[in-house]
């Protein structure tokens, strides 16, 4: 097994790994910080960043990917940091943060994938520091009536509880869980009634990361259920299967659906490549003789299928990819035509 | 996935067929899998040389290019042969396979940034019914059955699978329709 594992990648994750613990030990002032009702977490988290930078390296290495990961640094580095920065902050927010082509793609998918990437990022930003033991909470000396937030040991903020500030904030992954629940409601509707969806979902694709967000949601709530109303007499139980739940989610997450979201902000630097692409030469169709797209994205295909193994020269010189889709299609057309001509008959 | 695709079942494309009458797009509009958006192609071919029209679907290639350049792996083709529109998940839009289809089919819809193209109707086909474009093409241009049926209606033609672009040579799942004995299609040399 050791063998076919990709040497780059391991080297990659490795050290990641070892950053991540020491980010950890120091973060957490040597664990002095560390919860260890957490550990479990911990590990799993540490998990997970192994995986997920292992995928992303060998992802990274696929000759199309490269070539695309380094054009954006590339060009990042050009001296254009301004026009590329300011388009990179553009797509930010408007696609990244505010998902408007993921609106584009319908209402329903829009809105439920809006509110369960929020509660998410909610969830993300107040779990991963607290289970590192970056963030700790803990009541200010003398007194039984304020809280201290303490991030990376130094005191950063403190609140009066029994105000709506607190509340706030000892119930955010309670937010965070009814926008997930939201969301995941108008997805599954969804998926039960869209007839395109429904014909090639799949359990593990689909279904499966769906069902995962509702059971971390519904069990995360019970615990504050649990403490609320019911004394703590299901402390245990919501606790485990809590546990249970998001660790699955992390150790799942470089190997299934989940990892879109490691993969997603690479269209950030595709904004970047088109916007430079926009203002460099264009290639245009010898057939149709307009431009189709920009020369930059034309040559670089040229080298990546080569470099796949595919050979789209012409013997003028010429590239079958020099043509746009339009152009293509005229080419075939063109030839079938002439087939059928040489044949005595247009039709057969 | 459903797993009720009729393997005896293939798609014959004939583009001299075609007459330009759209049908087969206004039909393609209907497959759920597409939103309602035509993924067929209907081209003049010259329009300025010739009234020639013709049709276009993806031809599924054995070898699909688009998949390859596809920097985040999102085309994926299944166990019968299908290549899928990109995972909405994880195109990133970057139009490479739309530039490097040698048959020019994926389209990018510019404000969902996602490419998508035709998948045979899967939400048809996997259900053991024919695609959309093929039920109602009035010409002959677009089939969709078994050989025999296909060797019947075209006693004077062969299909063929085998596409030379120079020195790159493609091989898909859709089949176009030469005259009789010819085994590949010379797109150029």
């Amino acid at each position: 097994m050791i063998s076919t594992l990709n040497r780059l990648a391991l080297t990659l994750a490795t050290l990641a790994t070892l950053g991540l613990v020491a980010a950890i030990y120091l973060g957490s002032r040597n664990l002095g910080n560390f919860d260890p009702a957490l550990v479990a977490y911990l590990f799993a988290c540490i998990f997970a960043c192994f995986g997920v930078v292992y995928r992303y390296s060998v992802w990274l290495q696929r000759p199309p990917t490269w070539r695309y990961f380094a054009r954006g640094w590339q060009l990042f580095f050009s001296g254009r940091a301004i026009v590329y920065g300011w388009e990179f902050v553009k797509n930010f927010f408007v696609n990244f943060l505010g998902q408007r082509f993921i609106q584009k793609r319908g209402r329903d998918l829009g809105r439920g994938h809006l509110l369960m990437a929020w509660g998410c990022i909610l969830a993300f930003g107040v779990t991963f520091p607290l289970v590192f033991g970056w963030i700790h909470f803990g009541l200010k000396p003398g007194g039984i009536d304020t809280y201290e937030i303490y991030t990376f040991g130094f005191k950063t903020m403190e609140f009066p509880l029994h105000t709506w500030i607190a509340t706030l904030i000892f119930n955010a992954l309670n937010w965070s869980a009814f926008l997930v629940i939201a969301g995941v409601m108008l997805l599954i509707r969804r998926r039960l009634t869209h007839a395109g969806q429904i014909a090639v979902q799949t359990f593990e694709g689909d279904w499966l990361p769906l069902l995962l967000l509702l059971a971390i949601s519904l069990t995360g709530l019970g615990i504050s259920l649990d403490y609320k109303f019911m004394d703590g007499k299901a402390h245990q139980f919501m606790a485990i299967t809590h546990a249970i739940t998001v660790i699955l989610f992390l150790v799942w997450m470089p190997f299934g659906k989940f990892f879109h979201i490691i993969q997603r902000p690479a269209q950030l630097g595709i904004a970047i490549y088109r916007k430079a692409g926009e203002e460099g030469p264009q290639a245009v169709c010898p057939h149709t003789g307009q431009a189709f797209t920009s020369q930059l994205q034309v040559g670089d295909l040229k080298d990546v299928t080569t470099q796949l193994g595919f050979d789209f020269r012409r013997s003028d010189g010429g590239s079958h990819l020099d043509y746009s889709p339009q152009g293509k299609r005229a080419l075939l057309a063109t030839a079938h035509l002439k087939a059928r001509q040489k044949a005595g008959s247009y039709f057969g | 996935m459903s797993t009720s695709f009729r393997t005896d079942q293939e798609f014959f494309l004939d583009p001299q067929r075609c007459i330009g009458c759209h049908a087969c797009e206004m039909a393609c509009a209907e497959c759920e899998t597409n939103g309602q958006l035509p993924m067929i192609h209907v081209d003049y071919v010259d329009r300025f040389l010739s009234p020639q029209t013709s049709v276009q679907i993806c031809m599924h290639c054995e070898d699909p290019v688009c998949a390859r350049v596809c920097p985040a792996v999102a085309i994926e083709k299944d166990e019968f042969g299908i290549v899928h529109s990109a995972n909405t998940a994880r195109c990133i839009a970057c139009s490479n396979c739309v530039n490097a289809c040698p048959f020019g089919v994926p389209r990018k819809i510019e404000p969902m940034d996602l490419m998508m193209k035709c998948n045979m109707c899967y939400d048809r086909t996997s259900a053991g019914k024919k695609p959309m474009c093929a039920t109602v093409c009035p010409s002959g241009a677009l089939f969709y059955g078994t050989r025999e049926e296909m060797a019947r209606r075209r006693p004077n033609s062969s299909p063929v699978n085998t596409f030379k672009f120079g020195r790159e040579t493609v091989k898909t799942k859709v089949n176009i329709m030469m005259p009789k004995g010819e085994t590949e299609l010379v797109v150029y040399e």
